[in-house]
């Protein structure tokens, strides 16, 4: 499975949707994603490439990682795949 | 001053998982203590426990809830549904505005941090769930009771060891009474039969290998259990007028301090307790005829324990009785008052009293009517219900017949 679709199945699992319902263009919040949904997210992601995200809950626009839409995290994530390679 | 009914109900215990199947058990003297089941049991060498059995939470939640509940919060919504499906009561408007939900537990979600300890300790991880602080928090399972039931009154945890429970209703109690409440969720819950928590609790040296057997002269310690037990107390004119069915009454409760020692129980700290519930109730020693003891199986509560209610009932106490389930059920920690309350309005309401089960020689320091081995029928009119806890911290609640 690619990264692009082992993201998607992990935010599908939380948003309680099948994979296709999920797009590069869906938002968290068209998804019905909340906050403690999205740090849960985040942390199955990160157990699942072993990578660490920066991410703060306190103050996620200030972030250094795109949450915008699925897609924005997709690409945010191979990057670190990338760069940890 | 308002008077205080309870008109629900709930429990899961080793016992059973509802009301009516854990007071068969009490009636039929049935001993739900067991070998326990869990990760790495054969490094302890305390292997009983009145633990839970086929308790099937993945069924009754749902993936979302199931990373938030602890065990002790799965113990205490089965427990909470049980009762307010009893009481038929529903929160909106004023009546939502206004109830709210004191639990007692002393160790809160003990399995959440025995877990995820193991996972950074042993295993050696980095990173934890987001959700262990909230699944783990004491007052977790109060939190949860009050948004699964719309109830936006006043609403915390009490944790004050053995004794959290018997704090939390006599605080339910008060606030019910007072009018400050038409209605409260009052009870608690405990789940530490995990390795830590057994582990923590072998190290004092007060368990026993074999079982639980208050009040016997062989007597050689206390065994664990875990559960939930949950109550709906209303105020009574409330319950008359909606024609709720009425469990018992809650005449009264005391708290005192013995101010003495961290682990060792006072004779004059549990008499003040329970003459002090008496008092609160205007009810006269004479009249009680059970008192649930706190009895936990060991040397130093069992006789301290006969010795105030011999102070505080003078003859009197020969011709009452005094029963401990925890032979049946184990010691419940923080839950254990809540199911306890259970034996008081059985034998109030079905004039059940339970035994007091494993009793094989007499003590002439507990020479009470224990109710032995055998449940017994007989009419009461006034139960108390003893919590002593660790740190001398005693809470005892007063129950009428209604």
């Amino acid at each position: 499975m690619s990264t692009r679709d082992k993201v998607i199945a992990i935010i599908a699992e939380q948003a309680v949707l099948s994979p296709s319902d999920v797009t590069p263009d869906s938002t968290l919040e068209d998804l019905g994603i909340d906050s403690l949904g999205l740090v849960e997210s985040i942390f199955a992601i990160e157990e699942e490439f072993d990578i660490s995200i920066p991410f703060n809950a306190n103050d996620p626009k200030e972030s250094d990682f795109d949450i915008s839409n699925v897609g924005a995290i997709i690409a945010g994530i191979e990057k670190m795949i990338a760069e940890q390679s | 001053m308002k008077r205080v009914v309870i008109t629900g109900a709930g429990t899961i215990n080793a016992l059973g998982h509802t009301v009516p199947e854990t007071l068969e058990a009490m009636r039929e003297g049935r001993c739900g203590i067991g070998q326990l089941e869990f990760r790495d049991v054969e490094r302890l060498a305390i292997q009983i426990g009145g633990q839970v059995r086929n308790f099937e939470a993945e069924g009754r939640f749902n993936r979302q809830q199931m990373s938030l509940y602890d065990r002790f919060t799965q113990f205490t919504l089965t427990a909470a549904a049980e009762a307010v499906a009893q009481a038929g009561l529903e929160f909106h408007g004023e009546l939502s505005a206004r109830a709210g939900v004191v639990l007692g537990t002393a160790g809160g979600g003990v399995s959440t941090w025995d877990d995820n300890y193991r996972s950074v300790y042993e295993d050696g991880k980095n990173r934890v769930h987001p959700f262990v602080v909230p699944k783990l928090m004491n007052n977790a399972a109060a939190s949860h009771v009050s948004m699964q039931y719309n109830l936006k009154g006043p609403s915390f945890t009490v944790s004050t060891a053995c004794a959290s429970s018997n704090h939390a209703m006599s605080l339910a109690f008060q606030l019910v009474r007072s009018g400050a409440a038409p209605a409260m969720l009052t009870g608690g819950s405990e789940s530490m039969l995990c390795f830590g928590g057994v582990k923590a609790w072998e190290g004092l040296r007060v368990m026993s290998k074999d079982a639980c057997r208050p009040f016997s002269a062989n007597r050689n310690g206390m065994v664990q259990g875990e559960g939930a037990g949950v109550f709906v107390f209303e105020e009574y004119e409330h319950a008359r007028k909606r024609g709720a069915e009425i469990l018992c009454e809650v005449a009264g409760f005391a708290m005192t301090s013995d101010a003495s020692d961290i682990v060792m129980p006072s004779k004059q700290g549990a008499a003040r307790a329970m003459a002090g519930a008496l008092a609160d109730a205007g009810i006269n020693g004479d009249a009680v005829g059970y008192i649930n003891a706190h009895g936990t199986g060991t040397a130093a509560n069992d006789k301290t324990e006969c010795a105030a209610v011999a102070d505080v009932f003078g003859p009197h106490a020969d011709d009452l009785m005094i029963s401990s389930t925890k032979s049946m059920h184990g010691h419940l920690i923080g839950g254990t008052g809540a199911v306890e309350l259970l034996a008081c309005i059985m034998a109030l309401r079905d004039g059940v009293i339970a035994p007091t089960i494993g009793y094989q020689e007499p003590d002439p320091e507990c020479a009470l009517d224990v109710v032995p081995n055998v449940a017994r029928e007989a009419k009461v009119d006034v139960a108390l219900s003893n919590a002593f806890a660790f740190g001398g911290l005693n809470a005892v609640l007063a129950l009428r017949r209604v």
